[in-house]
């Protein structure tokens, strides 16, 4: 069995990407961007470094321009990201765009994988319809007409949907609303007639977006894999969605528990160091104890995608759930152990919070993912 | 084929001609685990046959030296052995503090006299050991600890009190921590000594617990004659090797927060008891903090292994043992109280031969100590916020 640790090349790729974020994205840059209200809500010459590094093609097969480094590789990038809150089209476009491609498209709709590598095309996926996650509810509709189809509906919780080349939309084809068989995806051009993105802001600064489809036509060409038959190559793109954001949870919750662990070290009351109250330190022993589970199950969730293996849905669906609980336990103590200055602005320990929760929710919570455990387990 | 898939293939063959069949299944009580030594009442013949074979070939003890009577194996083949008694559910020939305690000490400190003769007894499982840690006043405070060793030259007289002594009245031997040197600080003076339970001036009154049962005693010694070349180690640097042990300890009653292979899992046992609707547990509210159990019990699963190939590979942290006993001990307590919510009312039938849950109140209670014995949760806390975050 393979052994729950990195390779020395995986680990190089965290090393490396570690020294890009803190240097070319601190979160100095997600705070300027936000007070900026930058319209592209990312700093394209961080991007064009994160994609000189190789970083957008880590899970694109060589053949089309990648590096073809696995799960557990653009998992340590992912995990880095989150330490600075790095904001990036990576996970729109590198993972959930690159990944819909590799498992539902055709050779030619596969030629994008490229321009996915080199950065210069943007892919996001739009799915959900609700504040909740529910994949398989899609009451979007595709009319087949002419050879080709029409598409309408509402999509929200777009990430990087503003800023997208391609839209990978979910559409009935048949079927009504819950229904697993009938979904088909398709590829959108934003630019399309009928097409409106809408930004949306959301407490972490980061891109979102409400997609609205009214009488777009599509050609045959835009379909995605079979039609109909989405609910699965989705399902399992949704594996590999949530285990990147539990790495992402990963890296955000470990930052914001070292910056709470440094204040205590630093910050004196009652004439003595906080670090000193025992009703503290066993808090932040349970975190610290707790943030090793997830590690443990984030990198083997990663390894099972890699392996191909059956417990993969299983394993990224329990690493989805537990980054999220602990992700929300860690900073809600972060900002808690920082008393007053943790209510602050000005204290980036807020900045982890409020980037957690979107996190949390995107592509199903914790509530959503013990279910499906639940489920999976035959209970 | 690798030397690792002819071992596999051999080890199968053997366990398939070696395992009496009764072993192959898991054990209903804690009244089925076979702990060997001199008054040991066997459950059965093919109880006491599969220890005696399992003993012989040192698969007890899969990774000791053979020269001490250990299987010698690598690591690799012993998670075959593993692997493979899974397979056919064999259950584990013996429990021993002796193998997962004592032990493993004297293979790391102590002197070549010492391996020769205690190893191959507790191998073959014909000596049964208890540990003499705690004390009445010296529990997390261990170090704290009063029981006096006078130097006799040759020997040592030991005089004091030891509590919370699990199968003190069952065991042959004692490994026991003793104050050799009352002058110092309280960490340098201990030793760690081993005496025959049947030594005079040594008695144990059992203790009953909450579950009714009575596994732990407290034990008095009374002058008892201790032979000099039975200290592990070097006198008065005892602390050392007592922290070692409680390390492997820790790890070991950690362990209780995993599902062993061929036991059913919480999920399964809730199934049992209370049935599916739509393909789901009967009781939502059941099925949500199971769900939540199980995510954590997979987490502790994977950490645990992780640990390991850590340590392995030399990385990780130290102390991690400390983490991996919090976990799991809280681990195992929150199953417990799953399943008595599972079965409910009749989960809670004290006795009777009939019970649906068999003796699920005991062991529901026996959990509670998980995270009193080997160290408090708490004091768990205290080594990871000191040790590995270094907050003080
Ligand atoms: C929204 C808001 C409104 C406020 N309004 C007012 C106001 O109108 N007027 C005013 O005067 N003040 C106000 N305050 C200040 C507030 O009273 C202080 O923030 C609070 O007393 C905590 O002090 P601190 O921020 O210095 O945190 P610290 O005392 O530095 O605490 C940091 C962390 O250490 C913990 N800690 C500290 N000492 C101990 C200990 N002995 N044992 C265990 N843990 C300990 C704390 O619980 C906290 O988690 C306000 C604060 C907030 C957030
Ligand atoms: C089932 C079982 C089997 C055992 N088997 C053995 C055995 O075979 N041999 C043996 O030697 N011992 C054995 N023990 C004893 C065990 O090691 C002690 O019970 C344990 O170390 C705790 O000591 P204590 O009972 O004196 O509790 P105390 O130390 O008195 O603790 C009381 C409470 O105070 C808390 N506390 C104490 N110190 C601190 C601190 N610094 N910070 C925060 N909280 C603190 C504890 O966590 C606990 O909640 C066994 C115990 C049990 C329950």
């Amino acid at each position: 069995m393979q052994k729950l640790v990195l390779t020395e090349e995986q680990q190089m790729l965290k090393d490396a990407a570690r020294g890009l974020f803190s240097e070319q994205a601190p979160v100095s840059q997600l705070r300027k961007l936000r007070d900026d209200k930058d319209p592209l809500g990312y700093v394209p010459e961080f991007w064009n470094q994160a994609v000189e590094l190789g970083l957008a093609g880590t899970l694109i097969p060589e053949s089309h321009g990648g590096s073809e480094f696995g799960h557990v590789g653009m998992g340590q990038v992912m995990e880095e990201g989150g330490r600075t809150l790095a904001a990036s089209p990576l996970f729109a476009s590198g993972v959930l765009g690159a990944c819909a491609l590799m498992l539902a498209g055709n050779d030619s709709q596969k030629e994008t994988l490229k321009a996915i590598a080199d950065g210069s095309h943007l892919m996001a996926l739009a799915i959900d319809e609700a504040g909740r996650h529910q994949p398989l509810r899609v009451a979007t509709r595709a009319e087949a007409r002419d050879g080709g189809f029409v598409l309408n509906g509402r999509k929200t919780f777009v990430v990087d949907g503003h800023i997208a080349n391609t839209l990978i939309v979910s559409a009935r084809t048949s079927g009504s609303e819950g229904d697993e068989a009938g979904i088909t995806l398709f590829l959108v051009d934003p630019k399309a007639e009928g097409v409106t993105v809408e930004r949306t802001t959301f407490p972490d600064g980061r891109n979102y977006a409400k997609v609205t489809l009214e009488n777009v036509v599509v050609g045959s060409d835009a379909v995605l894999g079979e039609q109909d038959q989405a609910a699965a190559p989705l399902q399992k793109l949704l594996d590999i969605g949530n285990a990147h954001l539990a790495a992402e949870l990963l890296g955000l919750s470990s930052e914001a528990f070292d910056r709470a662990v440094a204040y205590m070290k630093e910050r004196k009351q009652f004439g003595v160091y906080i670090s000193s109250f025992q009703a503290l330190q066993h808090r932040a022993a349970h975190m610290w104890s707790e943030l090793e589970q997830v590690k443990s199950m984030v990198l083997k969730a990663f390894m099972a995608l890699d392996a191909d293996d059956d417990q993969a849905s299983l394993l990224a669906s329990a690493a989805k759930a537990k980054a999220s609980q602990v992700a929300e336990l860690v900073t809600n103590e972060g900002v808690q152990l920082h008393g007053g200055m943790g209510m602050t602005d000005e204290f980036d320990i807020g900045l982890f919070l409020k980037r957690a929760r979107p996190v949390q929710l995107l592509l199903g919570d914790f509530r959503y993912h013990a279910d499906r455990v639940a489920s999976l387990k035959g209970f | 084929m690798t030397d690792l898939e002819t071992f596999r293939q051999e080890t199968r063959a053997w366990l398939e001609e070696n395992c009496p069949q009764s072993m192959r299944s898991p054990f209903e009580s804690d009244k089925d685990a076979c702990w060997g030594g001199r008054n040991f009442q066997y459950q059965s013949e093919d109880q006491r046959l599969w220890l005696e074979r399992m003993g012989e070939r040192g698969w007890t003890a899969p990774e000791w030296p053979t020269e001490y009577g250990g299987g010698g194996l690598s690591r690799e083949e012993h998670k075959i052995l593993r692997e493979e008694m899974a397979r056919i559910q064999a259950r584990p020939p013996l429990n021993s503090f002796g193998i997962w305690m004592i032990g493993p000490a004297i293979l790391k400190f102590g002197s070549e006299a010492l391996k020769r003769q205690h190893l191959p007894p507790i191998v073959r499982g014909e000596i049964r050991w208890c540990q003499g840690y705690s004390e009445p006043g010296a529990g997390s405070d261990l170090a704290g600890l009063q029981t006096r060793a006078e130097d006799k030259g040759d020997h040592f007289i030991v005089n004091g009190q030891k509590i919370w002594t699990s199968y003190a009245d069952k065991a042959d031997w004692m490994f026991a921590l003793v104050r050799t040197n009352p002058d110092v600080k309280k960490q340098e003076g201990i030793s760690l000594v081993l005496f025959d339970m049947e030594t005079p001036g040594v008695s144990t009154r059992p203790i009953k617990l909450i579950s009714g049962e009575s596994p732990f005693c407290e034990t008095f010694l009374d002058n008892v004659r201790v032979e000099k070349d039975q200290v592990v180690g070097e006198v008065d640097k005892g602390w050392t090797i007592a922290k070692y042990l409680l390390t492997h300890e820790r790890s070991m009653i950690g362990d209780m927060g995993s599902t062993a292979a061929g036991q059913k899992t919480l999920a399964e046992l809730a199934v049992d008891a209370l049935g599916l609707e739509d393909g789901k547990l009967a009781d939502p509210m059941l099925r949500t903090e199971i769900a939540s159990w199980t995510i954590d019990s997979i987490g502790y699963e994977l950490t645990a292994e992780r640990a390991r190939d850590e340590a392995k590979a030399g990385q990780g942290v130290g102390n991690v043992s400390a983490m991996l006993k919090y976990a799991g001990t809280e681990l195992n307590k929150r199953r417990y109280e799953l399943l008595v919510a599972a079965y409910g009312s009749e989960g809670l039938l004290w006795e009777g031969d009939d019970r649906p849950a068999g003796a699920l109140p005991q062991r529901w209670l026996r959990t509670k100590g998980n995270s009193i014995e080997g160290g408090t949760t708490e004091v768990q806390l205290n080594i990871i916020a000191k040790n590995i975050l270094g907050l003080g």
